[in-house]
């Protein structure tokens, strides 16, 4: 920071960005919705880091969380619901030099884009995936998500959704090639920075699931492990995300999980006692897709036009 | 009657006797085709036997017969595997009519070619006899029923011992029996035995000198199986060619566009019959620095391909109807926030899965309109396989200048036909330029709409003071999502704008043949070669018939409407479906006409007949004339003079 090097010497940035240079157009979402919080912590971040606004892109797909992008000073990519993941993949193929942060909902990556969730963690591109999940569509005014709680009234199921939920994180664990899969909660901003700076610094697809109310449809989702911090467990670990000890102090239940131990992270994950916070897998030496998209890109044009010339002799008779 | 009968009706008539003498009779082109159960290897035989006669400087055309399963059952009617090559001395554009020689492997896989029209009277059949003695006498009893049959049917049954011939080389006939028959063919047609020893080495180099061996033994004892037991033999000279030559088929010409436009990434999910150009990329693109994508599906395949374009880099994504279909909303939003991007769609038959290895021209319609709410794009049309390379190239090009997506329509025809074409001479302006990287010029927007072309240039992530936010949402200029009705409307205009720029640097279509006349008969796609064939009897019996063929169908290219003009009647022929004109069930509607006739209606405002057909095969030449003969005597037009020409002309 402030172009500090460990060596001491004195290296002054030519560019220092501040948090205005990442604020886009005021956000509109409700008041007290958890995404203005994800989007502060997502802000303060590129700030720590220094992100340049132009080598950054946030992309996302429709929903409420998907404006995401348009709240932010950076690069964005606001496209078609439930496509987040294929269009952030394709950017990052021969663009490893972009920071890609993709918000989505629960009805944008667990229902409608579910196909494509399962293949992004398997091609585990370097980006930061922020799952807001706040049990229900919002945007659309209020239908049952895939992660809705059965007996939620909404208007697709008036008396009550019937289905159990799906779970993101035990579903996410399940999928071939996750490298990092944590759980945090809008209502614990330092937990929440905590756990998105973490996942920024994996090399890799980090899965993040947010779990969020939505002031006006599912105002009380979450609501007591708010109030109760004892319906909360606390994953800590040396290797895992590391908050305040003040902030640690709030959580009456805490368990220490190895994040390399993922049967124990499908365990906590599927837990229907507590609402687990942390980390719960992270493996940094997943084979990454771009080490696959980026071959050949610094081949030059006179190479090749070799090249075809050569492939042209083949069909030559 | 056509060329090829002509060709037969006189060989019957003298020079077959004379043929059975194996003095080689002259012709001037010959259909031959090879047809057995899958996997059997007659595709690999006519191509090398397409590649042998391409470098003896023939003009060749070659096209699969592809059954739909991958193991049919065997001896079907369904799993008729097998190819047809065309052959002459003069430039081959199309398959043909009906076939003038055929080697079957099984007499029940011939019946699939009956029902596609392909054998007529005096076509030479060279039968495997091995099922005459087949231990299970109902197979005994169809072999000698069949052979009955073709015999009343009018064709010359050679019944021939193959199979036993290939065991003195081979004990697994079943796969060197291609090779043989090879041999066979190198005699028949005097064609030049070390080509075909060559052409053989090198197909099989990778497999050892040992398998090169068999393989060279098995054709050399087709050579003298054909001296000893076939009469028949024939002779084409050559074309003159002062030009450098390739022999590929059109998925390949689509393949080595790709690369020769420098698009770096190639999103695709597998398909038929597109998945072969993938095929082809996915073994060499590594060679120019680009890969292939291989996405979990057709939505997520456009999705990426878009992401790359967005970030700068050029990307492509090759499919077929049902992909295109489940591509559509990315399309849309392809050209609602103005992304580049070449989108290759190797037709098929349709609707839903529709006939997954046949040719059908039908999906122009969903290309054009194909996405919700108007989504004005390029739409353009490879009518040869040279044209299959070209215009990935132009594709990449326009995408990038009009700043969308362009969907270039090839067809199963051209997927799989073979072809020679001139070897391109690349060049470096083909290739895409770097992406920019340079800082944005500040307070320019987003969509920098120029008013009169509706262009504008494109901010790329990494332009320093460029950043935007895309949107698939109505928006403004600087991409703010904008619900206002004159923000939108001028979004739309701006959208349009740019097919008219297009439009007004496209030139009009030549007429082939006079540029005025009785009838114009227009086309678009891989029809081209047909039709002229056709275009080209008419004209030599005296009729005042030319032809067009569109390849820019949206926008549409310019000067048709003057074009149509110099004709008294204008008919589309296409390979889709339509409604009789006059209408079904005695309705006073007409009839669904088929697609470009809808479009050029739509487009020209003049009065367009048509005619289609969709039996899942290529256009023969003879039914296209048939067409043009029968709309003329509608029209009450005798040709002004009458004059039958020899095949070839």
């Amino acid at each position: 920071m402030f172009g500090l090097k460990t060596d001491w010497s004195l290296d002054v940035l030519p560019r220092y960005f501040t948090l205005e240079d990442y604020e886009g157009g005021e956000a509109r979402w409700c008041p007290g919705c958890g995404d203005h919080a994800v989007l502060a912590a997502v802000q303060r971040i590129c700030r720590d880091e220094q992100l340049a606004p132009e080598k950054t892109v946030c992309v996302s797909g429709i929903g409420c969380s998907s404006r995401f992008p348009h709240y932010m000073k950076t690069y964005g990519f606001h496209g078609l619901h439930g496509r987040a993941l294929p269009v952030a993949c394709g950017i990052k193929a021969r663009r490893p030099d972009l920071t890609v942060w993709v918000a989505t909902g629960d009805g944008d990556c667990c229902s409608i884009g579910a196909g494509h969730w399962i293949h992004a963690i398997r091609y585990n591109m370097d980006m930061v995936v922020m799952l807001f999940d706040n049990n229900i569509y919002g945007l659309t005014k209020k239908q049952t998500s895939p992660t809705s709680q059965p007996g939620l009234s909404t208007n697709t199921h008036p008396r009550g959704a019937w289905l159990p939920p799906l779970n993101p994180t035990s579903a996410t664990l399940g999928f071939t090639n996750a490298s990092f899969v944590a759980q945090t909660a809008d209502w614990n901003p330092a937990h929440l920075h905590a756990t998105l700076d973490a996942a920024y610094k994996h090399k890799g697809l980090s899965f993040v699931r947010i779990m969020q109310r939505c002031p006006q449809y599912t105002a009380k989702v979450f609501e007591s492990a708010q109030q109760d911090p004892s319906l909360v467990l606390l994953l800590n670990h040396e290797n895992g995300i590391q908050i305040d000890p003040a902030v640690e102090r709030i959580f009456p239940n805490q368990l220490t999980h190895d994040p390399a131990d993922l049967p124990e992270a499908l365990r906590i994950a599927n837990r229907e006692d507590v609402i687990p916070i942390g980390l719960f897998f992270h493996d940094p030496n997943r084979p990454i897709y771009e080490s696959f998209t980026t071959e050949g890109m610094a081949m030059t044009v006179e190479e090749k036009m070799d090249a075809l010339d050569r492939e042209l002799n083949r069909f030559a008779i | 009657m056509s060329n090829t009968m002509q060709t037969a009706a006189i060989l019957q008539d003298d020079d077959m006797a004379e043929a059975n003498q194996r003095k080689p009779v002259l012709i001037n082109e010959h259909i031959v085709e090879i047809v057995s159960d899958s996997g059997e290897g007659a595709q690999k035989c006519g191509q090398t036997f397409g590649t042998i006669s391409a470098k003896m400087g023939n003009g060749v055309w070659t096209v699969e017969i592809i059954p739909a399963e991958i193991k049919p059952p065997a001896r079907s009617q369904a799993g008729a595997s097998g190819i047809r090559i065309r052959f002459g001395d003069h430039t081959i554009s199309n398959m043909g009519d009906e076939a003038d020689l055929v080697v079957g492997l099984n007499e029940q896989v011939l019946y699939g070619r009956i029902d596609q029209d392909a054998f007529r009277e005096g076509t030479i059949i060279l039968l495997e006899n091995k099922w005459a003695t087949d231990p299970a006498p109902e197979i005994q009893e169809l072999y000698c029923n069949a052979v009955e049959d073709f015999k009343k049917r009018g064709y010359i049954v050679l019944e021939l011992p193959m199979e036993e011939a290939c065991l003195v080389h081979t004990s697994n006939p079943r796969l060197g029996k291609n090779m043989f028959v090879l041999g066979m063919l190198c005699e028949i047609y005097q064609r030049d035995v070390d080509k075909a020893l060559n052409e053989i080495a090198e197909v099989f180099k990778h497999k050892g000198e040992k398998v090169v061996s068999v393989n060279h033994n098995l054709l050399k004892a087709g050579v003298e199986f054909a001296r000893e037991h076939v009469s028949y033999c024939f002779t084409i000279p050559p074309v003159d060619v002062d030009q450098e030559l390739l022999v590929m088929n059109g998925n390949q010409a689509v393949g080595l566009g790709v690369m020769a436009a420098g698009i770096e990434v190639v999103s695709m999910y597998p398909i038929t019959p597109a998945t072969s150009a993938s095929h082809y990329l996915a073994g060499v693109v590594d060679q120019v620095g680009a890969i292939v994508h291989q996405a979990e599906d057709e939505i997520a395949a456009i999705g990426f391909a878009i992401g790359c374009s967005y970030a700068g880099k050029t990307a492509c994504t090759i499919t077929s109807g049902p992909g295109l279909a489940l591509k559509s909303e990315f399309i849309g939003l392809a050209v609602m926030s103005e992304v580049p991007l070449v989108i290759v769609d190797v037709q098929r038959g349709g609707p839903a899965t529709g006939l997954p290895t046949k040719i059908e021209q039908g999906d122009l319609m969903a290309a054009i309109y194909g996405s919700p709410g108007d989504s004005p794009k390029i739409v353009m049309a490879a009518a040869t396989i040279e044209e299959c390379f070209h215009m990935v190239i132009t594709a990449r090009k326009l995408a990038e200048t009009f700043r969308g997506p362009v969907i270039l329509l090839t067809d199963a025809n051209l997927a799989t036909g073979q072809q020679p074409i001139p070897r391109p001479h690349l060049r470096e302006e083909w290739f895409a330029p770097p992406f920019d990287q340079s800082p944005w010029t500040k307070d320019v927007p987003p969509y920098d709409w120029d008013p009169e072309t509706g262009l504008s240039p494109r901010p790329i992530p990494g332009q320093v003071g460029g950043e935007y936010v895309l949107t698939g949402l109505a928006h403004t200029q600087k991409s703010k999502v904008a619900y206002e009705p004159h923000a939108n409307q001028l979004g739309h205009e701006m959208r349009s704008r740019k097919l008219a720029s297009l439009r007004a640097t496209l030139k009009e279509p030549g007429v082939y043949g006079d540029p005025e006349g009785d009838l114009l008969v227009v086309g678009w796609g891989s029809t081209l070669g047909a039709i002229q064939e056709a275009v080209d009897r008419a004209r030599a019996e005296g009729y005042k018939v030319s032809s067009v063929h569109v390849r820019f169908l949206s926008p549409l290219q310019p000067g048709l409407r003057d074009i149509f003009m110099r004709f008294d009647k204008i008919l589309t022929v296409e390979l889709n479906y339509s409604d009789p004109p006059e209408g079904l069930m005695n309705q006073t509607q007409p009839g669904r006409p088929p697609h470009l006739a809808l479009v050029l209606r739509g487009r020209t405002r003049r009065d367009i007949d048509y005619w289609s057909i969709t039996q899942g095969r290529p256009l023969k030449p003879s039914e296209v004339y048939d067409v043009i003969i029968d709309r003329l005597e509608g029209m009450g037009i005798k040709p002004s003079r009458s004059q039958k020409v020899a095949a070839g002309s």
